[in-house]
């Protein structure tokens, strides 16, 4: 399946065929294949929401409340008469951005305090202790007390999620920092005189993308899960907006005469949240074979 | 084994002095003034100042957080506002509920999740492991909130087999208990099978892969045994590893799970908190089930060592 033939350098010193090669090995790889496909058909369809979305995910209609699933309204209205096809396709936009946040600034924190805690030998311990107190929490009970104490709001469910998955970020960017300061690499990168800074960022930390990626694609799909929890008990974006959570949240009390309000936004988040963590184990595939499911 | 202990506690006992000292500034975190939020509209200076003096914020920021500490260790989580009572009663009360229907998820978990990966892993490439893994991954992409409430419409609304939500006490009714436990149990419980499905299984195909196996194998050791008994007991040290972060993660399910529910638990207590902004009940019930983390994590580690004995000489 892998192409292992070395590496040619051509004229411009890069590298063509080990490209290739992993471009090949990532279209091999049923999982990210499925996974990305999945991924990229929920984006498509937040991007297009306004386009595609039959009605105004807004607009109420008090003739047609708790419809069941017509020729209208494909997967039926909601207690304002609110088409929930409209909601669930805005929705994904919503919660696509929430989680889409989270990991850029999960990714950023993460890396940062990873990176300081894997090379500054001082600061190490210190560090670590106090990621190790933050995870003590459950992940979603931290996001709600942190939701709760600053209000509901977009950014503010922004903030305690990334708050609730930073410390394991951080961990995992400091275990491959400290595999790959000990490299010989980076003492040839010493021995030759390049500062700190230099070493840190071109040398340990490019090298250290790989688990980082994973694990951020593994958080985009705990995020998107996550904010439908916040949205659902109040500590989310605040109704009417629509999230996949708000949208279960209304639903919930007509659990039993309009079941389908409750329904599709759930099975939305399932592909979704499905299509990450699929890409997720493709791309721990790929780019470390050694790790395998116990590294979740 | 017993410096392992007391190592093992100090590195708790650090953890649990982050915990109380987050916990502790969470309340500072509230933007604008906590008085006047938690006063009705329109309340008098007096009023104001009495909700301050009631949480300590007239004082300066040590004398606050030498009472939190001190305050802690007698057990004292302060006063709830809404309920007009001690946080701790409230939580020892609601307590049991959270701590049945988290112990009996996990018993679902461990029991369904570890059978699943050893049958994966015994068929390994056969069709009963690809059905096990992909629905392993499917299980782990469902919301577990939005599954109980699928679940009150198929067995409650639909079948009517089971109560919609609400709380029987195990001692006035065990099958009332039963019956109220169940769908919460394993909603809750479901969604964490397929880690430990992967988990077991990855780990069980390692172990099948070893020497020993092979040496069991060849000396004509029958299949079920080799299985059964000399690989189980070794591809259990990862699975016991990860029932540690397991029980943080259904803690946490809990509190919605109980949501969903109705199940008078502490998760209940939290989030009914929550939308009120009764900020110590929150800080209590933070600070509890952090608590309760940490030391199910040391009983793991514990676990680990005597099952492991490099673990404790490392």
């Amino acid at each position: 399946m892998a192409d292992f033939a070395p590496a040619q350098l051509n004229e411009a010193g890069s590298l063509p065929a080990e490209r290739f090669g992993m471009l090949k090995r990532f279209m091999a790889n049923r999982s990210f294949v499925i996974g990305g496909a999945l991924f990229l058909f929920v984006v498509m369809v937040a991007l297009l929401a306004d386009v595609i979305a039959p009605f105004d995910p807004l607009r109420n209609n008090f003739r047609y409340r708790l419809g069941p699933p017509n020729a209208a309204h494909l997967l039926g209205t909601d207690s304002f008469g609110r088409d929930v096809l409209s909601r669930v396709l805005h929705g994904s936009r919503v919660s696509l951005v929430i989680g889409l946040l989270v990991v850029i600034l999960t990714g950023l924190f993460g890396t940062l305090i990873g990176a300081v805690s894997g090379y500054v030998r001082r600061l190490d311990n210190l560090i670590m202790r106090i990621m190790d107190g933050f995870m003590a929490f459950p992940p979603i009970l931290l996001a709600i007390a942190i939701g709760a104490v600053l209000g509901p709001s977009l950014l503010n469910a922004v903030i305690a999620l990334t708050v609730a998955y930073t410390p394991r970020t951080a961990r995992i960017v400091r275990a491959s920092v400290l595999v790959v300061r000990e490299s010989e690499y980076v003492e040839a990168a010493r021995a030759l005189g390049a500062g700190h800074v230099r070493i840190l960022f071109r040398h340990i930390l490019l090298n250290s993308l790989g688990p980082l990626l994973v694990q951020l694609t593994f958080i985009f799909a705990l995020a998107i899960l996550a904010e439908a929890v916040l949205s659902f008990i109040g500590v989310g974006p605040s109704p009417p907006t629509p999230t996949f959570g708000n949208i279960i949240a209304d639903g919930r009390n007509y659990i039993a005469e309009a079941p389908w309000i409750t329904i599709w936004p759930g099975i939305a988040i399932m592909v979704t949240v499905l299509g990450l963590n699929l890409l997720g184990d493709g791309l721990r595939d790929v780019l470390d074979p050694r790790l395998r499911a116990e590294a979740r | 084994m017993l410096r392992y202990l007391v190592n093992r506690i100090a590195s708790a006992s650090l953890v649990l002095l982050v915990v109380s000292l987050f916990t502790f500034v969470l309340i500072w975190l509230v933007p604008g003034d906590v008085a006047s939020q938690l006063a009705d509209p329109g309340a008098s200076v007096e009023e104001l100042q009495r909700i301050r003096a009631r949480l300590n914020l007239d004082q300066p920021w040590h004398v606050q957080l030498l009472s939190w500490y001190g305050n802690l260790l007698r057990g004292d989580l302060g006063q709830s506002f809404l309920l007009n009572r001690s946080v701790t009663e409230a939580i020892i009360e609601r307590i049991p509920v959270t701590l049945s229907l988290t112990l009996l998820a996990l018993v679902i978990a461990v029991v369904l999740g570890v059978s699943a990966g050893i049958i994966a892993a015994v068929h390994h490439g056969g069709w009963a492991d690809q059905s096990i893994m992909a629905l392993a991954l499917v299980g782990l992409s469902i919301p577990d909130f939005w599954l109980g409430l699928v679940g009150i419409y198929v067995f409650a609304v639909a079948l009517g087999w089971l109560p919609s939500g609400g709380f029987v006490p195990l001692l006035q009714d065990p099958v009332g208990w039963a019956r109220s436990m169940a769908l919460p149990a394993f909603t809750l419980g479901i969604t964490q099978v397929g880690l430990i499905a992967r988990i077991t299984r990855s780990s069980m195909l390692d172990v099948l892969g070893q020497d020993y196996v092979r040496t069991a194998r060849a000396k004509g050791v029958p299949a079920f045994k080799v299985v059964a008994k000399h690989a189980f007991a070794n591809a259990l040290i990862p699975v016991i590893t990860v029932t540690g972060v397991i029980v943080g993660v259904l803690l946490g399910g809990a509190v919605v799970i109980e949501q969903v529910f109705s199940l008078p638990g502490v998760g209940r207590l939290i989030i009914g908190a929550v939308l009120r902004r009764d900020y110590p009940v929150i800080q209590g019930g933070l600070l509890l089930l952090a608590f309760i983390y940490v030391f199910v994590n040391i009983i793991v580690d514990l676990l680990y060592a005597y099952v492991d004995p490099r673990v404790r000489y490392g």
